[in-house]
């Protein structure tokens, strides 16, 4: 007698914790067959030509034909190809007559045991390839080709590529089989299995690039730069030959900005180049406040003047905090204090 | 069709799995090397040969007809076409049994045995699963040296187990404990034959009647 095989009645069914639905093969087929005919009924609607009717099109024909004024993108009607909308794991895994189509199936992790199988056989393989050189006395050429541009792949990563959840345990498991392969000599004949493990690192060279000068039609060099503080931006054009004179949304720098502090910052960059009357610069200059504007003008001027500038002089200007752009920001006020940081006045009765 | 399912069951050795091994091959496969007496469990005793120079010797006497049965056991559930369900928590056979599964076209499972696997299969797998209807054991204790949880978890769950016991095991709960080693690769290997050999054996024969039925 067995107590497994009883009606659905007896087994108090959980509907809850049934956990999501399971779809099979011939249900996802019937709803991909659905969905062609139903794409080429769209297209005869729309009035366009069933065989080349891309998704795109779909997704617009949909947003014509049912508009809808709701936030939420996903809660908006839409029509997709079945394969995007049931996901591949939620297929059951077992056949009519109930058999497993995968021999680990009863592991609950198939995929991840069954890689972990694959490549234990490999190192296997790997053993037994350095077992026959070392008993026909061939010395195993130690080449270490350690390629820094390659790195094993994240833990995410390998989640996406077996659709199973993984253990942190687990990942550093694989992680250690592969490296072990990899320490064996000859452990480079299994390549095309560990690259699809590996991937490339692309290293990155973040220069800055420096506009050169560019000339005007008097033959006069010039640079744009722009710049920012707080929430004012400043667009600068510097022009070489010139006697001191900035020009700041049309109007004259010490009408603009009457306080000394201000004019400090404007011309602080000239004066750590030693080049107070060398330069002519015409800015525009917009939101923030008094000091904000300044700040974004110095900016602005510093970064353009690095076209005129040699690379000594560059890293002096850097050094001393011309190129970077300040980073502080207004802070919000919150609720429950009177300021930012600033909290209501404690009373003790 | 009923009597495809009848007629082996009237044969003692229906599918001759006699003459797959015999004494001698389990002596040179060391099967009846058993760990020393201080490891002894009680309930082995009975199949417990003698003791030499401490460690203990298994009756292949009493082995043979054990492992007889247990096979003819395991070919009937393959004829039948039922799920078998490899099990052994030994690190060191475990690519072996899982290769043996996959040869058989039967399952496997030689990882960390999560508590609800059979007892609460229909949440963890999904509603509509099916239970293997065999249990085979090539190591009947896991890595702490206790008796494994899915020899309690099949009993509870009504499955007939197969079971290799070593002399530190204990053969209570299982329904055909094979007494001999489970610990050197030479033995291990030979069961694994062996069993391979039993329901590839049952399948072929599954197949040859049902073919020879639709003839008819």
């Amino acid at each position: 007698l067995r107590l497994i095989y009883t009606t659905s009645v007896v087994q108090r069914k959980n509907v809850a914790a049934a956990g999501p639905e399971k779809y099979t093969e011939a249900f996802i087929k019937k709803q991909i067959e659905e969905f062609n005919l139903g794409k080429r009924h769209l297209a005869n609607m729309m009035g366009e030509d069933p065989e080349t009717f891309t998704q795109e099109d779909i997704d617009k024909a949909i947003a014509y034909l049912f508009p809808s004024g709701l936030f939420d993108k996903q809660a908006r009607p839409m029509m997709k190809h079945p394969t995007e909308i049931f996901p591949e794991k939620r297929k059951i895994q077992w056949g009519e007559d109930g058999r497993p189509f995968h021999f680990l199936f009863y592991t609950g992790k198939q995929s991840y045991y069954s890689l972990m199988h694959e490549t234990y056989g490999m190192l296997l393989n790997v053993q037994e390839n350095q077992d026959q050189m070392s008993a026909q006395d061939f010395t195993p050429e130690k080449e270490k080709k350690n390629l820094p541009g390659s790195r094993w792949l994240t833990k995410m990563e390998l989640e996406e590529m077996l659709l199973e959840r993984l253990s942190d345990h687990d990942y550093s498991r694989f992680i250690q089989l592969l490296q072990k392969m990899v320490a064996l000599p000859y452990g480079t004949n299994e390549e095309k299995y560990m690259q699809k493990f590996s991937k490339e690192i692309t290293v990155q060279l973040q220069k800055v690039v420096i506009d050169p000068l560019q000339y005007d039609e008097r033959g006069v060099a010039f640079s744009t730069a722009d710049g920012q503080r707080k929430t004012a931006r400043a667009t600068v054009v510097v022009y070489d030959n010139g006697s001191g004179k900035i020009t700041v949304n049309g109007v004259d720098a010490l009408h603009y900005f009457p306080v000394l502090q201000d004019r400090e910052q404007l011309l602080f960059p000239f004066q750590f180049l030693d080049r107070l009357e060398k330069h002519d610069m015409i800015c525009t200059v917009s939101g923030g406040g008094r000091s904000a504007q300044a700040g974004a003008i110095r900016l602005a001027s510093a970064k353009a003047l690095r076209s005129f500038v040699t690379e000594k002089e560059l890293e002096f200007m850097r050094q001393a905090g011309l190129l970077t752009v300040d980073p502080r920001l207004r802070e919000r006020k919150k609720p429950g204090q009177e300021g930012a940081r600033r909290k209501f006045t404690w009373k003790k009765r | 069709e009923d009597r495809l399912l009848t007629e082996p069951l009237r044969h003692p050795d229906f599918f001759n799995v006699k003459e797959l091994f015999s004494l001698k091959d389990l002596f040179d496969a060391r099967v009846h090397l058993g760990h020393k007496k201080g490891c002894r469990h009680r309930f082995m005793e009975p199949y417990i040969f003698g003791c030499r120079l401490g460690q203990d010797i298994i009756d292949l006497e009493q082995t043979v007809p054990h492992l007889r049965l247990a096979l003819n056991f395991t070919a009937h559930v393959a004829y039948r076409k039922g799920i078998i369900l490899f099990v052994s928590r030994n690190r060191q056979f475990c690519h072996l049994v899982e290769s043996t599964a996959r040869a058989c076209g039967e399952y496997a499972h030689t990882r960390y045995w999560q508590g609800g696997l059979l007892t609460n299969a229909h949440v963890q797998f999904g509603p509509g699963v099916r239970l293997p209807d065999l249990l085979v054991f090539l190591g009947s204790l896991n890595n702490v040296f206790e008796p494994h949880v899915a020899i309690r978890d099949a009993a509870k769950m009504n499955i007939p187990t197969v079971a290799v016991v070593d002399t530190n095991c204990n053969p209570c709960l299982i329904s055909y404990p094979v007494p001999g080693n489970d610990d050197s690769p030479a033995a291990v290997e030979l069961y694994c034959r062996l069993f391979r050999m039993a329901i590839v054996r049952a399948k072929d024969k599954r197949r040859q009647r049902e073919v020879f039925q639709e003839l008819q």
